[in-house]
């Protein structure tokens, strides 16, 4: 078993994989639901590398909506996204701009705060 | 071996091996398949999944206008999950693991993920579990669709085993093959009843857990005499079974050679015995069990089995092969009942809270009236053809008669345009079967040339009982006091003024009931194929004075109770032997 995973590692090097990692915070007011999920699903699975979202709890596939969505991530939910594979640095990239600064291109609270103040 | 009691709403005894019709309407029940058949079952469930995506890529593509974004966004996102390989794969790792169906797979791994989002707190994710329930009875809806196929295209004898069935799954239904019916639900005049009876195939409902216990191909008795359902029976009782289903066969044939004898009392009053049917080759059966026209055609499966509204061809043809079976034999067509159904509650947004007192039947005719005359229009072409009548249901009052009875002259007034021949002095007639017709029978007279009692409906809505539930179904009786008192005033009312009337509901094929039915002045009976020859002996083995003291006997007692007991007593001693 070891000596099988070390030589996937090896075949990977091989491969000038990168691996990425970064922390994320959804910033939405009604959280990762179906149509977040999906466009996260949507970009994730534009790119060759794998994607892992964890929660803390649980890590799943970021490519898969099943899974996205069953982390019911709410607002203010933070999650860890690893991305590893030839065009790793891209999509962590472009999936961090999706979470954080367009917020699935839904309301966020403070928006709404702002608005009302001004 | 499990046997199972129930009711017994078809006669008749048959062994066959199971084929179960599970509906994306009920939780599918875990059923375990045989290892190399969790093959089959997998691919079954792929292709559910394939045929899902194509279903859902087209209505996706209808989705055009800017209000309908958010249901392409729906449906959007719906796809995502059938096109999910980690769907997939939990759902055939599942028929693997555990070889039970694709149904059950599919059910069981969707039904699992919903109530992992009900779980969550915040209420908008939440209630995505919806999606997850839209996207299970789409899949569900691909494996059972396939299966009704395959239950068109039967190639060996099976017995059905189901829930309930409606009348779309029972359209399809092939005699040669089915030969037998138990469902989980339903009472002696449940739709599945009604089917079996005239398709003259033994059938048990009110079974309730029956499609828990059965797995696909298990061998399966139906006894339709005594009400019995026996899972996996040993070699012993299949034996007995065998020896009983010959006897029974026997008793048939003996009641065939009654056949050509009048069906007339012992003291030579004629009675007339019709045929209720629901499809038109069943038009040649009731011939052949003696009947002497149709006194209920019913028309329901015209729009039943088939996606889109029947052409007024489709209806013309329908009528026109049934009306030359019979030539200058009468020929009622009831104008479709349709109501409380698939049919009339899809094309509604929110389905009706209260369907069997809702928009049902003439109700619903006379607010489609471009298909209430499309019907009109082929039954009057076919007219011409032979004997035939036309029968409005579920009046409830003068009003909806008349205004039936004006479109029908629309329809005339148009085919005199047309120049199309029909017949202008066409019976027009109705249905009494609530109880709102029964007490104005006198009224509604006047403007019909015959009434035909449906008890079925009377007797539903006159005690509030679903003949359907079967938490309830006891309390269902076509001989309780009250609607024997209805009965009697239609009857009466019928007579004074002097207009045809005959009995076309279940009451009219149950041998108990047909003494009291002549004691109250019933002439004429219509009923499925297979009871003719047993009603008609019957009939030749009592006189009308017996009859009469029976009816007189009935109307002074008080508890349905002692009527029904009364009623058997009186019938097991004129005829023993059909009992």
């Amino acid at each position: 078993m070891v000596e099988k995973a070390s030589k996937i590692q090896t075949k990977e090097d091989a491969l000038d994989k990168t691996a990425c990692e970064t922390d994320v915070e959804i910033k939405n007011t009604d959280g990762l639901h179906m149509r977040p999920a999906m466009q996260f699903v949507d970009i994730a699975s534009r790119f060759k590398s794998e994607v892992t979202v964890s929660n803390g709890e649980n890590s799943v596939n970021g490519k898969s909506i099943m899974q996205m969505s069953m982390l019911a991530a709410t607002y203010g939910t933070k999650l860890r996204i690893k991305t590893e594979g030839a065009d790793a640095q891209q999509a962590i990239d472009a999936l961090k701009e999706l979470v954080e600064e367009k917020k699935f291109g839904e309301p966020a609270p403070n928006n709404q705060k702002k608005h009302t103040l001004g | 071996m499990e046997i199972k009691k129930g009711v017994a709403v078809s006669p008749g005894i048959c062994i066959a091996k199971s084929l179960i019709i599970d509906s994306e309407d009920y939780r599918i029940p875990r059923r375990l398949v045989e290892p190399p058949q969790r093959m089959i079952e997998t691919q079954r469930a792929r292709n559910a999944f394939r045929t899902a995506i194509e279903e859902l890529t087209r209505s996706q593509a209808e989705q055009k206008t800017i209000e309908q974004r958010s249901i392409k966004d729906i449906f959007a996102v719906h796809l995502r999950f059938l096109h999910d390989r980690s769907l997939r794969k939990k759902i055939t790792d599942l028929i693997y693991a555990e070889s039970v169906t694709a149904e059950y797979a599919v059910s069981t791994t969707l039904r699992d993920i919903a109530a992992h989002f009900t779980k969550v707190k915040d209420a908008y994710i939440s209630e995505r579990a919806a999606d997850i329930y839209d996207i299970e009875r789409r899949l569900l809806r691909q494996l059972l669709g396939s299966k009704r196929q395959d239950i068109e295209n039967l190639t060996e004898q099976v017995v059905i085993v189901a829930r309930e069935l409606s009348p779309t799954q029972t359209a399809g239904f092939n005699k040669e093959f089915v030969k037998g019916i138990a469902t989980d639900a339903g009472g002696r005049t449940s739709h599945t009843a009604i089917v079996a009876r005239s398709l003259g195939i033994p059938a048990v409902v009110a079974l309730e857990d029956l499609t828990e216990i059965v797995h696909r191909a298990d061998t399966v008795v139906i006894d339709g005499n005594r009400g019995i359902v026996i899972v996996n029976p040993d070699d012993e009782t299949i034996r007995q079974y065998e020896t009983y289903l010959t006897e029974f066969i026997e008793l048939g044939h003996k009641l065939d050679t009654i056949r050509e004898k009048p069906a007339v009392t012992r003291d030579g009053v004629k009675i007339t015995l019709l045929g209720n049917i629901e499809f038109p080759d069943e038009a040649e059966s009731i011939l052949e069990k003696g009947g002497e026209g149709i006194g209920l055609y019913r028309t329901e499966f015209l729009y039943l089995n088939r996606e889109t509204e029947p052409t007024e061809e489709d209806h013309y043809q329908a009528y026109a092969a049934t009306v030359s079976v019979f030539k200058h034999r009468p020929v009622i067509i009831r104008t479709v009942d349709l109501g409380a159904d698939k049919y009339t509650q899809s094309k509604r947004f929110a389905p009706e809270p209260n369907p069997f007192l809702g928009l049902r039947s003439i109700r619903f005719c006379l607010r489609n009236l471009m298909m209430f005359k499309t019907q009109l229009h082929a039954i009057l072409r076919a007219s011409v053809l032979g004997e035939v009548k036309i029968m409005f249901p579920l009046i409830t009052n003068l009003q909806e008669l008349m205004q039936a009875k004006m479109i029908l002259r629309d329809v005339m007034e148009d085919l005199d345009e047309e120049s199309i021949g029909y017949n202008k002095n066409i019976h027009i007639g109705i249905m009494i079967e609530t109880p709102s017709a029964a007490l104005t029978a006198s009224t509604l007279a006047r403007d019909v040339s015959f009434f035909s009692i449906g008890t079925n409906d009377l007797t539903q809505y006159t005690l509030a009982v679903d003949r359907g539930n079967e938490l309830v179904s006891t309390l269902y009786s076509s001989t309780d006091p009250a609607v024997l008192r209805l009965i009697r005033t239609v009857i009466q009312d019928a007579h004074k003024a002097q207009i045809d009337l005959s009995v076309c509901g279940e009451m009219a094929s149950e041998p108990d009931s047909i003494m009291l039915l002549l004691g109250m002045g019933v002439r004429a009976l219509s009923l499925a194929s297979p009871m003719i020859p047993e009603i008609k002996q019957i009939i030749r083995s009592v006189t009308i004075e017996d009859c009469n003291n029976v009816a007189r006997k009935i109307l002074t007692m008080n508890s349905e109770r002692h009527i029904s007991s009364f009623l058997r007593n009186a019938a097991r001693k004129i005829l023993p032997e059909a009992f």
